[in-house]
């Protein structure tokens, strides 16, 4: 029973950890915490739902399609609603009020557009057998999870360390203004991260999607929840904190609702975030820097 | 009987608009003192939620008088304030307004999933205490309160330390102390708020304090502008009356108060109504 606890923990701690990744991303190189970014989660899992349930598509595609959905709406949005505040003094503030503001718009229309309703996916979208090995079941949905984060994640990181684009973006996160100097296409290079984060977080709405086959247009606030614990309690902006972080807490919320009781996972979680405030506020693996005031 | 028919029967018919303008007017002070010091606060509506819940259990499970209730249910919001405000207000805003969103998000998980809170039901049956004149009587003692205190020296320090916090702080300004302070006013405010407006309509949900009331509340706050404590008053009662006015689906009045947010924070940094305090030259 433990075992099994601890791999449903595992396996949905790896979808926190992809979230969670974007978001992390989008704040250590463009160095606002961007509170759209929840909706990209939810865009991604509408739009993968649309295909396939409109136009009949396979996860295979549908997964893919929307993760590219969700990043082309987080470069719309950080266009509209971030680049003219990038250079104002009170940036740090005011981008957090303007997509605040933002995505209570974006949910609402959302909501009045398609319905408050908890949607599925299609029957038969991915084979309901399960791998059984001991006493362990591991089912087709929890294994295109793990794979596809096990993809996007080594993706990522191959990304971040041996490409040239991986190169500028650890510059720009670095030092925006000498990156500039550099030669940098910094407009171009934060447009690329919005990208990518709005893939990595329509991506994980997908999968969110299929694992509990529950879509509806607030998932993606109750998931920021998650977000925030996960990016504090790994470092803000540190990326490999974010990817252990998003692994254990998804291993402590199964733990909690199995043990302790399931209305309080939420609560443990957050309890854990304001303790980590108190005692390591640069995040537990200590990476990440923090401003002081 | 001292108030005229007429009068009465307007009284009655818009009781709740009343309390409502009272009470968003205290939220959007509430607002107003934490954004007064450079810092964004998103706990208003879980703070709210937490003086409502504590005091409407105070009075039906404990059965105080309403006299010792309203200052006790300041008690948990201002410890939940204490407990993040603490650690974060040491950091850069952006851990401030992170924490304080999730607590919204959490203490709404929690209300729908203990019993002591109703769950999904919420608490019902919490019976009227609240006057209208006690509403008003704190909201004209909150503004007063803080136009003297944003005339004084602490005024000059908190818009100091909103303009520049580091220039503040070498001017000898203890900024942590006074974004601490800003931060119990703002939960004290919003308890009360919580208190009076559960005793005014005997009956509370977990919806009510979550992320919509939060963005809400500072969309008051940012359409007045934060020039003087008058301004989001204002700002709360303009957003009040006008979905009485107009009548329109909830879900699009949602989207207006975001996309007054937006306009706002690109197009009015300072607010419809401007103005700033006027002091004398030091």
């Amino acid at each position: 029973m433990l075992a099994q606890q601890l791999v449903n923990g595992v396996l949905l701690g790896a979808t926190y950890s992809l979230f969670a990744l974007g978001f992390t991303l989008m704040f250590g190189v463009l160095r606002v915490i961007n509170l759209t970014y929840g909706f990209y989660f939810s865009a991604g899992a509408f739009v993968a739902l649309w295909l396939t349930k409109q136009m009949g598509l396979g996860i295979w595609l549908a997964l893919p399609l929307g993760a590219v959905a969700a990043g082309v709406v987080a470069v719309a949005i950080d266009w509209l609603l971030l680049t003219r505040l990038r250079w104002r003094p009170t940036a740090e503030l005011d981008s957090l009020m303007v997509t605040l503001g933002g995505v209570l718009a974006l949910y609402s229309v959302m909501t009045a557009w398609l319905g408050p309703d908890i949607r599925r996916l299609p029957p038969g979208l991915i084979s309901a057998d399960a791998l059984v090995w001991g006493g362990l079941r591991v089912t087709m949905a929890q294994l295109l999870i793990l794979g596809a984060t096990i993809v996007l994640v080594s993706a990522l990181l191959a990304l971040m360390r041996f490409t040239r684009l991986g190169l500028a973006i650890r510059a720009m996160a670095e030092k925006p203004d000498a990156a500039g100097l550099m030669g940098i296409n910094t407009a171009r290079t934060s447009a690329l991260v919005s990208f990518l984060s709005g893939c990595l977080a329509g991506a994980g709405g997908v999968l969110i999607g299929l694992n509990f086959n529950a879509i509806q247009p607030y998932m993606g606030e109750s998931m920021m929840l998650r977000g925030f614990v996960v990016i504090i309690v790994g470092g803000l902006g540190d990326i490999r904190g974010a990817l252990i972080a998003g692994l254990a807490l998804g291993v402590i919320e199964v733990l909690t609702a199995g043990y302790v009781a399931s209305g309080l996972k939420e609560a443990v979680s957050f309890a854990i975030l304001v303790a980590v405030l108190w005692t390591r506020p640069q995040g537990l693996f200590g990476r990440a820097v923090v401003r002081r005031a | 009987m001292s108030i005229p028919g007429w009068l009465d029967d307007f009284l009655w018919t818009y009781q709740n608009l009343i309390h409502g303008l009272g009470i968003n007017g205290l939220l959007a002070l509430s607002m107003y003192v934490v954004l007064a010091v450079g810092q964004l606060s998103l706990g208003q509506a879980a703070f709210m939620g937490l003086g409502a819940y504590s005091g409407a259990l105070m009075t039906m499970k404990l059965h105080w008088p309403f006299a010792l209730v309203l200052p006790a249910s300041c008690v948990v919001p201002v410890a939940f304030a204490l407990a993040i405000g603490v650690p974060t207000l040491r950091l850069s805003g952006v851990y401030l307004a992170i924490a304080t969103i999730g607590l919204g998000e959490v203490l709404r998980a929690v209300y729908l999933n203990v019993d002591l809170f109703g769950g999904a039901l919420g608490l019902n049956g919490i019976p009227e205490r609240t006057e209208t004149w006690m509403i008003y009587a704190l909201l004209a003692l909150a503004l007063a309160g803080f136009w003297l205190v944003g005339r004084s020296r602490i005024g000059r320090a908190m818009e100091a330390m909103r303009e520049d916090a580091t220039a503040a702080a070498v001017m000898g300004v203890n900024v942590a102390r006074y974004q601490l302070a800003a931060l119990v006013c703002s939960a004290v405010l919003a308890g009360l708020a919580g208190a009076l407006s559960a005793h005014a309509s005997s009956f509370i949900g977990p919806n009510e304090y979550g992320f919509e009331p939060a963005v809400t509340i500072l969309s008051y706050a940012l359409l007045g502008g934060i020039g003087t404590p008058l301004a989001p008053v204002v700002g709360a009662w303009f957003l009040t009356v006008l979905p009485e006015l107009l009548r329109g689906l909830p879900e699009i009045r949602l989207a207006f108060n975001g996309v007054i947010i937006v306009l706002a924070v690109l197009f009015l940094p300072r607010g419809l109504l401007g103005w700033r305090m006027r002091r004398r030259a030091a």
